[in-house]
């Protein structure tokens, strides 16, 4: 279970509050305008932010005072995901420890997992000799090895078309929902957040709301997400 | 501001007390020592001289690098890679080659003198203010374009292609604010670097009215052994190059030097028959000021190749490992603060440009002479004032890239857990390869073709290539003296386009 | 290892006679231990003599011994082999040397009395120019030509600082008159004597500030007698080179048996044509071609006292009159 206890998050003059329980293994859209604090709550759960007041809490322990990567948190940015000078391998293996070079066991591990996305065989490549969707693959296969109960997603496929996208989520679905991992997905999409996400959380206004059935959201949106939806 | 999972911050406060003891520790022995003068009406005069020349030639070498600059940075022609390797060749040779190279086209038994008395005209004079200008501006006319030429490859591809549907002119729209930003930057260092030339103000300057402060260290260091009074006076040059580097740094911020180089900009608005013939012009020029001069000197070396000593091997060898130590801490510096950034990697980045390595040299000396024997000192002491010299341009070489590297996979690293030493050797460190090759090719390039402090205390057996051109040029040898010169410059070259290369071949 | 073993044990008895040795440091500047320079040759003539290991500390040019001995106290080596004329009072100031004690005849342009300093060799300051080009007969008729000249800073080069000594020495109060003439004679004033040789013999004037035996040099070591040291009637300037033995020497019979052997046939003989100077003592073979080309009208040289009293108010009126 993620808390977020008065959480006050600064960055520049932009102020962001949140005050908010997400059950565990629940797959919970973050929808609002844009600039709204999506990507700033993010960074504050991830811990890439130190927040000016509150507290991050995941069942009941506080995870304000560690690092990023001490934290239950697994993350897939909007781009960047993969190092560009290390292999699939190495990549992905990195989720297992962060080691300047993988065990047999661990390069094994990191190719079953490429194995599971998709991507066998293909280990030895560079991302720049992959296609975006491929990308987006072997970051997933890293996610599964890391195997944090949280997963971060701050519009990982927004660079993929829709047939694509919609595949990846279900992908990230099957991978992580066996797992119970709970997520938090941005998304500017509606019918992505139906598809992959029964509840969402609204940012906007610099504060974010409790979840609510995604469903609900979307269609009888509040004034902030119905002015973002262009139902005026 | 620094977000908290950046990279640890202490390598980098380490880093500038590394520098800040290098570079001004020397000092306090010599002042310990006494001061034996104080400061007269001639030092005053030095001084004035000092200041009067390092801007003209600081400001002449930026004028005309924005042509050169803007040529390069806009055509592409077969050799344009190799040019640029060839253009760093003047800033990194001994102060004597780069003379004696001029003259041979600006002397008065030079080419350019041949061509006008052909033509009826009278003979021109190199001697003389415009002299010490002009071999300023040929030893760092290429620095000052490296260095605004990584300005225009800094500006996005996009921006101009906007420009172009826009049909805006993109002088004020894109490279003028860029020049604003980058110009002090390089006019700064280039004055750093003149305030400490003296060899070259002196001889091309015609007499004592070219004496700089430099010059006054030598005579009260080497003639006179008054230690204080030329650590007063570097002391001096520190507060000036000090001054001219943090008004620089509140004009613009820092330039890059290096990386992304390889590849022009595509440009919509310089396709004209104007614009091409003059950037082939102003190309043409530089190649003609900055390669001629070089071209002359190598061929005498050549023919000279057969005169050396034996000695040249072994101070090849040594050559080396000087120039490889003070690559290793000119890097290692660098890194450490360019992963810190902000006022103090600045401010640390900028000292050693104002050092004079004759001070330096002696200061480091007299603090380990109780303890070691000044023969077994002399090259560490080399290599690292060399190194602490290097530090400069290996700084505004990396501090760019490793910018970027951290900017754009930092947050990754963070939440994998990469931190630390690990996070520099499996992330950041290969991210930059470029720039690391780069600013290593720089150092040891910069080290190997340096004087430096070993003059004074060399042993037998212990010659630098510049060390050893120098002592056969003073035992009449001038010929054998141009044949370690050329392998001198080959060595410096050598090195650069080594690291270079090793930099360039990253795959990512 | 088995094999290494037996090998130390044959060579222990050796190490151990190397070890006991004496060891005799001399510092001198670079250019004399140079494997062109005469370093090698006396190196291993007084070895074979001394029984002794004759070890060389380069300190730079002759400028920068007194540097070198500044920064070392008197640890710096047993003998001192290279300081000129100029630099004796400083170094005489410094009260690290011994008298040496010993008795010699020197064949010098003039008398030398000094219980602490001993030359070895000496040389006349001299215009050198090209057979066939401008050959002024004093510095009043080089004044009044075109002809042109480059000559070494006083502040920075032992030549640099003779010439002025030179000038203050035949002209007196009327030097600065001269120097204010010189002016547009004088092409660019270098900081040491090897940049502005290498720009003579560039091309870049007809005249040079350098030895009276640079001519000989080119004679002998290269087979051209293009080169000639010009006469001056004023008389020409003379650069003494001494040697002291330090006060805190642990082997001090060793460093005076290093300075007899100084004024001796096997060091003196190696001199003028590897340091290109006149031996303190005329060895029996008699000296080199080219070396008595030209014999200067008249010797001036300060005493050091004198020389060390007149330098900055010289130097100072060389710098006013060509900062015009």
């Amino acid at each position: 279970m993620l808390g977020l206890e008065g959480l006050v998050l600064r960055q520049g003059s932009f102020r962001l509050a949140a005050d908010l329980v997400v059950p565990r293994g629940a797959a919970v859209a973050v929808m609002g305008p844009s600039g709204g604090g999506k990507s700033t709550l993010l960074a504050g759960i991830a811990g890439f932010l130190r927040p000016e007041a509150g507290h991050v809490l995941w069942d009941g322990r506080d995870l304000t005072p560690l690092p990023p990567g001490r934290r239950p948190v697994g993350v897939l940015f909007q781009d960047n995901n993969l190092f560009p000078h290390l292999d699939l391998v190495r990549n992905v293996a990195l989720g297992l420890r962060p080691a300047l070079r993988p065990g047999r066991a661990e390069r094994a591990a990191a190719e079953a997992a490429l194995e599971r996305v998709g991507l066998g065989g293909l280990g030895a490549r560079r991302p720049a000799e992959l296609s975006g969707g491929q990308q987006g693959r072997a970051a997933l296969a890293r996610l599964l090895l890391q195997d944090r109960p949280l997963i971060l997603m701050d519009e990982p496929f927004a660079a993929l078309g829709p047939a694509q996208r919609a595949e990846m989520l279900d992908l990230t679905r099957a991978v992580l929902g066996t797992r119970g991992a709970t997520l938090l997905l941005v998304t500017h999409d509606p019918a992505e957040a139906r598809r992959g996400c029964e509840l969402a959380i609204l940012v906007a206004e610099g504060r974010a709301h409790e979840p609510a059935p995604v469903g609900g959201l979307i269609d009888d949106p509040p004034p902030a997400l119905r002015a973002y939806l262009g139902r005026g | 501001m620094r977000p908290d999972w950046g990279p640890s911050r202490w390598p980098g406060r380490l880093a500038a007390g590394v520098v800040g003891v290098l570079a001004l520790g020397p000092l306090v022995p010599l002042l310990l020592a006494g001061v034996g003068r104080g400061l007269g009406a001639a030092d005053a005069a030095a001084l004035r001289f000092t200041l009067w020349q390092a801007a003209l030639s600081a400001g002449a070498s930026c004028l005309l690098a924005i042509p050169l600059a803007r040529a390069l940075a806009r055509r592409r022609f077969p050799g344009r890679g190799l040019l640029l390797t060839l253009l760093g060749a003047p800033f990194l040779l001994p102060a004597i080659v780069a003379v004696l190279a001029l003259l041979a086209l600006f002397g008065r038994g030079g080419l350019v003198n041949a061509g006008l008395a052909a033509l009826g005209l009278g003979p021109f004079s190199i001697y003389g203010l415009h002299g010490v200008v002009l071999a300023h501006v040929f030893l760092n006319l290429p620095l000052a374009a490296r260095l605004l030429l990584a300005g225009w490859a800094a500006i996005p591809a996009e921006r101009f292609r906007l420009a172009a549907t826009l049909g805006a002119p993109v002088g004020p729209l894109l490279e003028w604010p860029m020049l604003r930003r980058t110009l002090p930057g390089a006019f700064a260092a280039i004055f750093a670097l003149c305030l400490t030339s003296f060899a070259v103000a002196l001889i091309l300057g015609g007499g004592p009215r070219a004496t700089t402060v430099e010059l006054a260290i030598y005579q009260a260091i080497r003639f006179e052994a008054d230690f204080g009074g030329a650590a007063a006076l570097a002391l001096l040059q520190y507060a000036v190059g000090g001054a001219a580097a943090l008004a620089a740094w509140r004009l613009g911020r820092g330039v890059s030097l290096g990386g992304g180089l390889g590849r022009p900009v595509e440009r919509w608005d310089a396709e004209g028959l104007g614009a091409r013939l003059v950037d082939a012009l102003v190309i043409g020029g530089a190649v003609l000021f900055l390669l001629a001069p070089l071209g002359l000197a190598a061929w005498r070396g050549v023919w000279a190749l057969g005169a050396m000593p034996e000695a040249v091997w072994g101070a090849a060898g040594r050559t080396l490992l000087v120039a490889l130590g003070a690559t290793g801490l000119a890097v290692t510096l660098a890194v450490a603060l360019g992963l810190r950034g902000g006022a103090l990697a600045q401010g640390a980045g900028a000292l050693p440009l104002a050092a004079s390595p004759l001070v330096l040299g002696t200061g480091l000396l007299l603090l380990v002479r109780p303890h070691v024997a000044l023969a077994d000192a002399a090259l560490p002491v080399a290599a690292l004032v060399d190194g602490l010299l290097a530090t400069p341009f290996a700084l505004r070489a990396l501090a760019p890239a490793l910018a970027e590297a951290e900017a754009r996979h930092g947050r990754l690293a963070a939440s994998l857990g990469l931190g630390g030493w690990r996070r520099l050797l499996l992330v950041t460190l290969p991210l930059a390869r470029p720039a690391l090759g780069f600013a290593a090719g720089l150092s040891a390039a910069l080290s190997a073709g340096s004087l430096g402090a070993i003059a004074l205390f060399a042993g037998e057996g212990q010659a630098t290539l510049p060390l050893l051109m120098a002592r056969l040029m003073g035992s009449y040898r001038m010929e054998a003296a141009a044949g370690v010169g050329l392998v001198t410059v080959a060595l410096a070259l050598g090195l650069f386009a080594l690291f270079d290369l090793w930099g360039r071949r990253a795959r990512a | 290892m088995r094999h290494v073993l037996p090998l130390l044990l044959l060579a222990a008895p050796a190490l151990a006679q190397e070890a006991e040795r004496p060891v005799l440091r001399v510092l001198t500047y670079d250019s004399f231990v140079s494997e062109w320079g005469p370093g090698p040759a006396i190196e291993a003539a007084f070895e074979a003599r001394c029984g002794c290991d004759l070890r060389w500390e380069a300190g730079g040019d002759g400028a920068a011994l007194l540097a070198r001995l500044a920064l070392e106290g008197e640890g710096a080596a047993d003998v001192v082999l290279g300081l000129d004329t100029n630099l004796v009072e400083a170094a005489r100031a410094t009260g690290l040397f011994a008298p040496h004690g010993i008795e010699a005849e020197f064949d010098l342009p003039v008398a030398w009395e000094d219980d602490m300093f001993l030359p070895f060799d000496w040389g006349w300051f001299a215009l050198v120019g090209r057979a066939g080009g401008p050959t002024p007969r004093s510095f009043r008729e080089l004044a009044a030509s075109d002809a042109t000249l480059l000559i070494q800073d006083p502040r920075s080069s032992t030549p640099g600082l003779g010439l002025v000594l030179w000038i203050e020495a035949a002209y007196g109060d009327e030097a600065p008159a001269l120097w204010a003439d010189l002016a547009d004679n004088i092409v660019t004033v270098t900081p040491g004597w090897s940049e502005a040789y290498g720009l003579f013999l560039e091309g870049e004037a007809d005249l040079v500030l350098s030895y009276s035996t640079s001519p000989a040099y080119h004679l002998l070591a290269e087979g051209d007698e293009g080169f000639v040291a010009l006469p001056m009637e004023e008389g020409h300037y003379l650069q003494v080179e001494v040697a002291g033995m330090l006060a805190a020497t642990p082997v001090p019979d060793l460093a005076r048996d290093f300075l007899s052997f100084m004024l001796s046939e096997d060091f003196q003989g190696v001199i003028p044509t590897t340091n290109w100077m006149y031996p303190a003592v005329t060895p029996e073979a008699g000296l080199p071609e080219g070396f008595e080309s030209m014999r200067p009208a008249r010797t001036l040289l300060f005493s050091p006292e004198e020389a060390a009293a007149r330098r900055d108010a010289a130097v100072a009126a060389w710098r006013a009159a060509l900062s015009r």
